[in-house]
């Protein structure tokens, strides 16, 4: 019954209590939106490459070689030539080699070069394969694929002819040898959205009547003549490859390593991938570090809401200390409103982010690529909410205290 | 216990307030027997609030003994004579008695919560509440409506029903009927006295209104058995 009047009390101001409950529901809510988020782009950024075993390059650092040959960002200081390239494939370990060969852009967008076994072996979020949503892959010599951003961006449709520009910004276009846009590729939250893949020849093909970067004067060979040529590449940028067994994943990392012909890096994706996040994890803590203190400032506006209830709740104090309440009861009805509020908007928190979530979720894959699993609350998150519930208690200690401390001094007699 | 032990009896009781040491009270003797009604006139400043707070426990005397239904006071922790309180006194003040946000009923057994041995001497808490109210002329159905929406003469009755529920040896009213209008002070009084007198209650009511005074058994002036003490420091 005493807990009946609590909340009858409670009830009584709703108005201020709701506006407390509201409060730390939002705050509560964003706190678990930014770890929703935060574990779910880990994740995402984690599945951004699976099932390949290691990424070869020309000698540099691990961030350099993922950055550039999975997240295309940077540039690769050197080429992994066609005869290492070889020599690596034919590894008694290996099991299959996919090259890549970067360089040129399309718009903003960049253009790798690659085998078809590419859309066989490049795997993400865990296992899932590339899927081809209009179209077919690269059939031709000049055929082309795009990720769902370069299709969704600049507004292709299979058929479409797109133009290569030699270099990242550059306004040398190879116009001589328009592309066709031969399939376009489901969203898969990864940088394939944002790539345009051709044929390994392809590239080759591009660059036929130029040198040093820049087209030979006067020099235009026709398409139908380039077919007729051998466009085995001499370089490409890195490699994905696959092993045999997982076990011998460290020798021939080791031996790439240590290939005498050209100074080469193996790297295992996901080791890298770890390094990456280490250097973007700052971000992340810093995340965290916000949502904590928007609750922690919902937590203290509570405080002060009960602190300044207060006043007009002595006479209420005063009748329970009258009837025989001990003031430690005093305590404890103030300590279970601060506990009982916390824990409502606790709550209601983790309500607002499933309602969040289900709103969400395809919004954020969509635009972001990070896709938000809606689970049952975790053992984390329990935790979480369980903390703000026990912060709630403390921070309810200091106005129950002083009620203790008033009820104590008004005891039954409050001239009000 | 016998009749003729005093249900509230002080002793040379001597309180000053902590801080104000200039500021004090004293009283030689105050005796009241079992089921005897007592006015208390005094008017304000005239030390009843610290008196009744006294008798209550709320405050504790620094010498003499204030014996409660025969107990020392003094003698019990805090914790105890809480219990002691809720168990031995009936309590109404002069307004704002009542939880608003609770029930009727809530209020008039909010004291049992706390008084365990008068919670006993219930058999059937909501038939005994109905009971009081209809016995002290509060409509049947009163019970469950919200206390804060009650008239003011309706609120001092569901207070007199809290205070006699499990009916405790002693009552306790400060001055009960000054935010009544007279004819509806003369009810409550009349009602007061009729239940104190079923029970065998005490009834000990503080008040400035003389003309009260016919009603009592017994009549004390605050000035006949209290000294304060204002000496200059």
């Amino acid at each position: 019954m005493i807990l009946r009047l609590a909340f009858g009390s409670l009830v009584a101001r709703m108005l201020t209590v709701s506006m407390t409950i509201l409060a730390i529901a939002l705050s509560v809510a964003l706190f678990l939106g930014v770890e929703k988020i935060r574990t779910g782009a880990k994740a995402s950024f984690a599945d951004t490459i699976s099932g390949t075993d290691l990424i070869v390059g020309a000698r540099s650092g691990s961030v350099q070689l993922l950055l550039y040959s999975v997240f295309r960002i940077g540039n690769a200081t050197n080429n992994l030539t066609w005869d290492s390239y070889q020599d690596i494939a034919e590894r008694p370990e290996v099991d299959w080699i996919v090259p890549i060969s970067l360089g040129d852009s399309h718009r903003q967008f960049r253009v790798m070069g690659t085998t078809p076994a590419f859309f066989d072996r490049y795997k993400y979020r865990s296992g899932q394969s590339l899927v081809v949503r209009d179209g077919a892959i690269m059939a031709d010599l000049f055929d082309a694929v795009v990720g769902a951003d370069v299709a969704a961006t600049l507004g292709y449709d299979v058929d479409d002819p797109i133009v290569v520009a030699h270099g990242l910004v550059s306004f040398s276009e190879h116009k001589d040898q328009p592309f066709r846009v031969s399939g376009i590729l489901e969203k898969t939250g990864t940088p394939v959205d944002r790539t345009v893949i051709v044929s390994l020849e392809a590239i080759e093909a591009v660059h036929v009547d130029w040198q040093s970067g820049a087209q030979i004067p006067g020099q235009s060979t026709p398409a139908d003549v380039i077919r007729q040529m051998d466009l085995k590449p001499q370089a490409v940028t890195a490699a994905l490859v696959g092993v045999k067994s997982r076990l011998q994943v460290f020798g021939l990392q080791r031996a790439i390593n240590a290939y005498p012909q050209e100074p080469l890096l193996a790297i295992l994706p996901g080791v890298a991938l770890q390094e990456l996040w280490q250097i973007v994890g700052i971000a992340e803590t810093a995340l965290m570090a916000v949502s904590t203190m928007v609750v922690v400032t919902a937590l203290i506006g509570m405080m002060a809401t009960i602190f300044s209830s207060l006043n007009e709740r002595r006479r209420e104090m005063a009748i329970f200390r009258a009837m025989g309440a001990r003031p430690s009861v005093v305590l404890g009805l103030l300590m279970f409103e601060a506990v009982l509020t916390a824990a409502i908007g606790a709550i209601l928190g983790l309500g607002l982010l499933y309602v969040g979530l289900f709103i969400g979720q395809p919004l954020i894959d969509n635009a972001f690529g990070i896709w938000l699993p809606i689970d049952a609350p975790a053992m984390r998150e329990v935790w979480i909410l369980l903390g703000v519930v026990i912060a709630g208690a403390i921070v309810g200690m200091v106005p129950a205290l002083r009620a203790y401390r008033l009820s104590l001094a008004d005891g039954m007699m409050v001239k009000i | 216990m016998p009749d003729s032990n005093p249900i509230l009896h002080l002793d040379d009781v001597t309180y000053r307030w902590p801080g104000r040491p200039s500021f004090g009270l004293h009283v030689p003797i105050l005796t009241v027997a079992p089921a005897e009604t007592v006015l208390l006139l005094g008017e304000s400043g005239s030390g009843k609030s610290t008196l009744l707070s006294l008798i209550c426990g709320t405050l504790i005397a620094q010498s003499g003994r204030v014996v409660v239904a025969g107990r020392n006071t003094a003698l019990l922790s805090a914790g105890r004579r809480d219990r002691f309180r809720a168990e031995q006194i009936g309590l109404i003040f002069q307004q704002f008695n009542l939880l608003p946000f609770a029930s009727v009923r809530d209020n008039i057994i909010l004291p049992l919560q706390f008084a365990p041995d008068r919670r006993r001497r219930v058999a059937d808490i909501n038939a005994v509440a109905a009971d009081l109210c209809s016995d002290l002329g509060l409509p049947e159905n009163i019970m469950q409506s919200q206390a804060g929406t009650l008239s003011v003469g309706q609120q001092q009755r569901v207070a007199a029903a809290r205070a006699l529920i499990g009916t405790p040896p002693l009552i306790i009213a400060d001055e009960p009927t000054s935010s009544l209008d007279a004819a509806t002070q003369e009810t409550f009084l009349n009602l007061l006295f009729q239940q104190a007198r079923a029970h065998g209650t005490t009834l000990l009511m503080v008040s400035h209104d003389a003309r009260l005074s016919d009603q009592f058994d017994r009549v004390i002036h605050m000035a006949d058995i209290v000294r304060t003490t204002r000496d200059a420091v």
